[in-house]
């Protein structure tokens, strides 16, 4: 049975309480390899929230639908990772031809994005919580968004950083890991403001 | 049963999503015809768009130079894109110059036909062509050197020094077809056919397969003839320099000086390990006896007791340092393996050779 939790509410804890990368700390290569730049960032932050929601989608009628009723529990990982790949295929295709100029950017890891592990996460976050259809849904949205706001974040304090003197060894990645643990750490003082995971 | 249902299943699934994705291209890969301009008008092609560069322009039978198939691994598939060729993508950015960048090169293997096109293709590269070759003769050079004749079923026109790209045939477990660059050993005036100097490479696709597979008699396709490194008529004298299979395009270069009656001055250093590794010594002694204009220095650098050497012994490039007094008049043309060819540039450089005019083939 589908817990009994406000579909909205399920969005604004994906979004800040726990937040796929900032307390779940999913999905970390692209957050630390794609953060330089504010723009890529905004990019690949979007290209993870609309693939977040259409395999949320997708995955959630083929688990409901398919594996269950025949009993395919435990095919649901091969399954659910070759429909992200197909997805982020047809994405990259559509990308592609209309907005040549991000996909351009994302270069390879718009493909990279078929194993980012908050796409399988949130997909299997979803399943063990026995979400509903909506909520999986405005679960999907919500990480997504939490995604794009942490890697908007970080990028936006890489920039600024970006022409500060560091001490050498705590350039690039290592200055990167100290700002996700504070950033982490702020967002746990959302904790506890929603009655939800 | 429960096996049968899961297998259907999945490729059940499977498969909708691989039909999905067909349609998907389909809709999104669809560019519709383009239309290619080729210097400047002198050429159009309209075509469907859609693929690489490349691989459209080989499909009208223009056949741009490219070792590796089209991976961004090699560089070599430059093409001047003037229009519609979009920003450059990062997967181009390493093998680009400033100028290059500047000049609007891109890498034909890379760049997406999506819309209509305004492209410069180097004359020469009109005089590719594929052809259907028969092995007319295969000979053993050394222990690990064959030279191989390939009879054309028409007429080819290249300049001495430049090479051909050789298509294997899928052998053993080799499934597929690869393309690999040999340059051309025999001279222009012999248009009917070529010969190419091929070294065994342990474990290489190309150099197994003509050595272990290809017979008398077999079809093998080539194209060509591809390169820059050719000979300039405009020095007094050639310092050129091989090693290895890197004999191949010097032997050409050499016999079509002295064919046509040029008066160029040349050397020919050629360097080895040990006298096993000789190859063509006698027809390049009985040349530098003949005419005056060129003379062979073969260095080996680590001859056995039993080779009976005489000749020069040491690195090619201390060889090089003793013959050439100045760079006046002259100019390099070097084939061989990278570290040979950038030791031999800075001998020759230092020598007072200006690099613009030192010509290479790496291998």
């Amino acid at each position: 049975m589908s817990p009994e939790i406000n579909p909205f509410v399920i969005f604004l804890a994906a979004i800040f309480t726990s937040n796929m990368v900032l307390s779940n700390f999913l999905g970390m290569c692209p957050y630390i390899s794609l953060s330089n730049e504010y723009k890529t960032a905004s990019g690949i932050g979007k290209a993870v929230t609309l693939v977040l929601v259409i395999t949320s989608v997708v995955n959630y009628l083929i688990y409901y639908y398919i594996i269950e009723p025949l009993q395919l529990e435990y095919l649901r990982y091969i399954i659910f990772i070759i429909v992200i790949a197909a997805m982020v295929q047809i994405l990259e295709m559509a990308m592609d031809r209309y907005l040549p100029d991000l996909h351009r950017k994302l270069g390879i890891f718009l493909p990279l994005i078929t194993v980012n592990c908050a796409i399988l996460g949130n997909v299997l976050f979803m399943i063990i919580r026995n979400y509903n259809f909506i909520q999986s849904v405005m679960f999907a949205f919500g990480s997504g968004i939490g995604w794009l706001l942490a890697i908007q974040a970080l990028a936006a304090i890489r920039e600024k950083i970006g022409k500060n003197k560091l001490p050498p060894g705590l350039e690039g990645a290592g200055i990167t890991f100290i700002i996700t643990g504070l950033m982490a750490l702020a967002f746990i003082g959302f904790s506890g403001m929603l009655p939800t995971q | 049963m429960d096996i049968l249902i899961t297998i259907l299943s999945v490729s059940a699934i499977s498969t909708i999503l691989a039909v999905l994705i067909i349609i998907s291209e389909r809709i999104f890969n669809n560019y519709g015809n383009v239309i290619i301009d080729i210097n400047d008008g002198t050429k159009t092609l309209e075509v469907e768009g859609g693929s690489n560069l490349l691989s459209t322009l080989s499909g009208q039978k223009i056949f741009i130079p490219s070792a590796c198939g089209g991976k961004a691994t090699c560089g070599v598939c430059k093409l001047q894109v003037l229009d519609g060729g979009g920003e450059l993508l990062p997967t181009e950015e390493p093998f680009l110059s400033p100028e290059e960048k500047k000049d609007d090169v891109r890498l034909s293997c890379q760049l997406k036909v999506k819309q209509n096109l305004k492209i410069k293709i180097p004359e020469e590269f009109f005089l590719v062509k594929e052809y259907k070759t028969i092995i007319e003769g295969i000979s053993d050079m050394t222990h690990d050197i064959k030279e191989f004749r390939f009879a054309l079923p028409e007429e080819i026109k290249f300049k001495a020094g430049q090479y051909v790209q050789v298509k294997t045939k899928p052998y053993g477990k080799i499934k597929e077809s690869v393309f690999r660059a040999y340059s051309i050993s025999s001279v222009p005036s012999d248009n009917k056919a070529v010969e190419l100097i091929i070294r065994r490479v342990p474990n290489g696709l190309c150099t197994t397969y003509m050595h272990d597979h290809v017979k008398e008699g077999e079809e093998v396709m080539i194209t060509g003839p591809y390169g820059d490194f050719y000979a300039r008529d405009d020095a007094e004298e050639y310092v050129m320099i091989a090693g290895g299979s890197g004999l191949a395009p010097i032997k050409s270069i050499v016999e079509d000086v002295l064919e046509k009656g040029l008066d160029t001055k040349m050397i020919f250093f050629f360097g080895a390990v040990s006298k096993k590794d000789l190859y063509y010594v006698e027809y390049f002694k009985k040349l530098d006896e003949k005419y005056d204009q060129f003379s062979y220095v073969p260095a080996l650098s680590n001859p056995t007791e039993q080779d009976n050497w005489t000749g020069e012994i040491g690195l090619i490039t201390d060889v090089v340092a003793k013959y050439i007094e100045n760079g006046d008049g002259k100019q390099g043309y070097l084939c061989g393996s990278p570290g040979m060819i950038n030791a031999c540039i800075s001998v020759l450089t230092e020598k007072g050779i200006d690099e613009s005019l030192i010509f290479y083939d790496k291998f």
